[in-house]
């Protein structure tokens, strides 16, 4: 690989209404110079900087706040990295992209409701308790049970 | 747009944040690309030049696991370059061997001691701690293009 080629990982988050296959359909009409592989979190797309940059910037436009994207250091299928020439096992890297895969879907939807005021309600229930609250809770509590 | 250290370094969401905000994230991927791809460096585990242990002495003592001085290595041009930093606690990923831990620990405390502005968040497990999360990222990403357009 030349030195100045880059690849970058796109990620979709599990609620994202797009599919990977779609990414790469997508990224293959686009007719850029870089090349795309299909994976089951999204793609890895290598080539120049410029090409991959386009690529991404065109497929972010599909879902803007599900689509997520960053740098990976091996392009793809480096014998250094590829589980079929390392005899299987889980790629290094595979369990950060599985925890962060996880939240995707929140921080998806943190994007969406970035200018959106934050719920007063939300932040109410966060409050800690009364005290006064809390005292007529036990005395409910405490006369139920001799009621009972 | 300001050169950003993101903790942990190979983080998806805040490289993703902080690109996405009009900043340039500092990760580990792309030094693992110029170690990999770079004419001269050998394949790894043999990539390791004789510069690295010098900058990972520059962090850790010589008696210090030489797994923390190594790792320090492949940091340094990134606590170098930082211009500000997000640092995120309590991601479940970056638990590891004590290599990783004391790292982990090093590192923070370097960027902690760097006169650079910065962020200090807790990993989201919800949608409104994610809301949350993502808007003090935004928000400190815009303070730093702020700053830099009163600098300029």
């Amino acid at each position: 690989m030349a030195s100045d080629e880059i690849t970058k990982m796109v990620v979709l988050a599990e609620s994202s209404p797009i599919l990977p296959s779609e990414l790469a359909l997508r990224a293959y009409e686009l007719s850029t110079d870089a090349v795309v592989k299909e994976t089951c979190y999204g793609l890895i797309v290598t080539g120049s900087e410029q090409a991959v940059n386009e690529t991404i910037e065109e497929l972010r436009k599909l879902d803007p706040s599900g689509i997520f994207v960053k740098d990976r250091g091996f392009p793809p299928g480096d014998s250094r990295r590829c589980r079929a020439v390392r005899g299987g096992g889980p790629r290094p890297g595979f369990h950060q992209l599985e925890k962060e895969s996880a939240i995707l879907p929140s921080i998806s939807y943190g994007l969406e409701t970035i200018e959106d005021p934050l719920d007063v309600k939300q932040q109410k229930k966060r409050d800690k308790l009364k005290i006064d609250r809390f005292i007529e809770i036990i005395e409910e509590q405490s006369k139920e049970d001799v009621n009972g | 747009m300001a050169k950003i250290l993101i903790f942990p370094s190979n983080s998806l969401i805040l490289s993703d944040l902080v690109a996405r905000f009009g900043h340039e994230p500092l990760t580990l991927m792309r030094v693992i690309r110029k170690k990999i791809t770079e004419v001269g460096i050998d394949s790894p585990p043999i990539n390791v030049t004789p510069e690295d242990p010098k900058k990972g002495l520059k962090y850790a003592a010589v008696d210090v696991p030489s797994g923390v001085r190594g790792r320090m290595a492949l940091l340094d041009p990134l606590i170098e370059e930082a211009e500000a930093a997000i640092i995120v606690h309590e991601a479940d990923y970056s638990f590891g061997c004590m290599g990783c831990a004391r790292t982990n620990e090093l590192v923070k405390y370097i960027v902690r001691n760097k006169d650079i502005p910065r962020l200090e968040l807790v990993y989201p497990t919800n949608d409104d701690e994610a809301r949350v999360f993502v808007r003090k990222i935004r928000d400190f990403c815009e303070s730093l293009t702020h700053k830099a357009e009163v600098i300029a």
